[in-house]
């Protein structure tokens, strides 16, 4: 062995670097490129007549129609009709889904008479319902926001239910060592350490509710975009049809947007 | 103000804990409890504050609390149950939040809480931006805002490494000094028994029995000396021969056998 206490060997062999590989890196750029790449070539496939415009119009034509709609204020009516059912069916959903989430998180009797009920009726698609609650309330905004109260309040239940549960029992603890009333606990531990939980139901309910609203104005409604997109169907009008599901597009990026925003600023402890 | 523990058992359905233990923490003295694992010291704890409801016996105290005292019977715990989503500032204003203080006097008591265990400069810190040594002097300022008459620290060290351990043993014990309140302290490091107590309790393996009762005569502020290493190596030497058999036997035991 020579003095340095290295092996006398002939021949050194490098380690092999056998770490690589299973790491995503953000990619900005090539993300966009993707998404304009895919629209360029069904615009070139449109112009060359390669797709048949009444199959599927140019992106040139669609984006045509979303500007002639959005001037004549045929776009604001549906849109505000079908925001409208959202904001009423998803608040009424949403407040009614908390108050029995953080109720059967808290007391052993509501999680004992409601975990069974949600368990059934969560994996009722709820737009099934929705000729029932045409019988109860009329075939008016009531029956459509209760489809969308429905879809959203289920979820909400269970994701403020588990992030109750998920709430460490050591820091109630800790807070009923320090003399913390009950009531306050809730407010102080128990609803912000559940937060992340119901934050991430409400991207669920916000997309559950998306598609709701569509369906019951396709069901039977006269304004709303998922009527506008049913008549314009009906009239093979094409263009105007993916002018809808553009803007439907548009508002579910939004709302994920709105959602990310809200999760940056309330959740920034994590 | 003392706390008495007197002939506490406690059992979780069939599996016995503690059985009989008589013990008291007498005003002004660290008295720490070691034992093996699993030999009911941290359930005890848990008794003498009032989180736990002992099968049989009970905890009373006796004495005046010091003036300004807000939760005579304060926790430190093990993993520091701190809220993530509030600063450091917030954290100990958690123990104040439900008293009637002014908005003034509640800042004041923060701040003071706060600059005694070196922490003025993290106050708007979130846990999560601390080291587990910073994370537990948030736990015990939040346990010193409300003036306790007796602290209970449940292994308050073990969840931190033996360097950064070292260095609030010695941080702990100066903050001590100062107003000396009655301290229960459950450890299962024999050092840091014989560094901070007056007293050590040591119990057997399970159900958890009161063995010993060891007084430490040597002062605290003394004990890092070198005419009192001697002493000290001799009572933990005592205190290691006392344990022993019990750790080993406890860490022989299956859970469920």
């Amino acid at each position: 062995m020579p003095e340095d206490g290295t092996t006398a060997s002939p021949a050194r062999r490098p380690v092999p670097f056998r770490g690589g590989g299973f790491i995503v890196r953000p990619q900005r750029i090539v993300g966009s490129v993707g998404l304009i790449a895919l629209v360029a070539l069904w615009q070139l496939g449109s112009t060359r007549g390669w797709i048949s415009p009444l199959m599927a119009p140019a992106p040139s034509e669609v984006i045509a129609a979303l500007v002639v709609i959005a001037q004549d204020g045929t776009l604001a009516t549906h849109l505000l009709a079908s925001l409208g059912r959202i904001g009423g069916g998803w608040a009424l959903g949403t407040l009614a889904g908390l108050a029995a989430g953080l109720a059967m998180g808290i007391f052993s009797l509501a999680r004992a008479v409601g975990l069974p009920v949600v368990s059934a009726l969560f994996p009722i698609p709820k737009i099934a319902l929705l000729p029932l609650l045409i019988l109860w309330f009329g075939i008016g905004e009531p029956s459509k926001v209760a489809t969308i109260a429905l879809g959203t309040f289920f979820p909400t239940v269970i994701a403020t239910f588990s992030g109750v549960d998920g709430v460490p029992r050591s820091l109630i603890r800790m807070a009923q060592s320090f003399g913390v009333p009950p009531a306050r606990i809730v407010w102080s531990i128990v609803l912000p350490g559940a937060l992340p939980g119901i934050l991430a139901g409400f991207r669920i309910t916000a997309s559950i509710a998306l598609i709701l609203v569509v369906a019951a104005e396709m069901i039977g409604a006269e304004y709303g975009i998922g009527a506008f997109i049913l008549q314009a169907g009906n009239l093979m009008r094409t263009d105007q049809l993916l002018a809808g599901v553009v803007v439907l597009s548009i508002l579910g990026l939004l709302v994920a947007g709105t959602l990310s925003w809200a999760e940056r600023v309330l959740l920034r402890w994590r | 103000m003392d706390l008495r523990l007197e002939a506490i058992s406690h059992r979780y359905d069939a599996l016995a804990v503690l059985d009989g233990v008589d013990l008291t923490a007498r005003d002004g003295e660290i008295l720490a409890i070691i034992g093996p694992s699993g030999c009911g010291k941290s359930t005890l704890l848990q008794i003498a504050g009032g989180l736990i409801l002992p099968t049989s016996g009970r905890v009373t105290a006796a004495g005046a609390a010091p003036a300004g005292c807000l939760n005579p019977i304060t926790y430190v715990f093990q993993d520091f149950a701190l809220l993530p989503w509030r600063t450091v500032a917030g954290n100990v204003a958690l123990a104040l939040e439900h008293h009637p203080l002014s908005r003034a006097e509640r800042g004041e008591r923060v701040a003071a809480a706060l600059a005694r265990l070196g922490l003025a400069e993290f106050a708007d810190a979130l846990p999560r931006q601390l080291s587990g040594g910073m994370r537990q002097r948030v736990g015990i300022a939040r346990a010193l805002v409300v003036d306790p008459a007796v602290l209970l620290l449940d292994e308050p060290m073990s969840a931190l490494d033996a360097q950064t351990r070292e260095l609030l043993i010695e941080d702990f014990l100066g903050v001590w000094l100062q107003n000396r309140t009655t301290a229960l302290y459950v450890t299962h490091n024999l050092a840091e028994a014989l560094r901070l107590a007056d007293r050590v309790a040591v119990f057997s393996r399970r159900p958890g029995r009161l063995t010993e009762l060891v007084a430490v005569a040597v002062p605290q502020a003394e004990r890092s000396g070198e005419a009192a290493r001697l002493e000290i190596a001799r009572i933990q030497d005592r205190l290691w021969e006392l344990i022993r058999a019990e750790a080993s036997a406890a860490d022989r035991e299956m859970a469920d056998a």
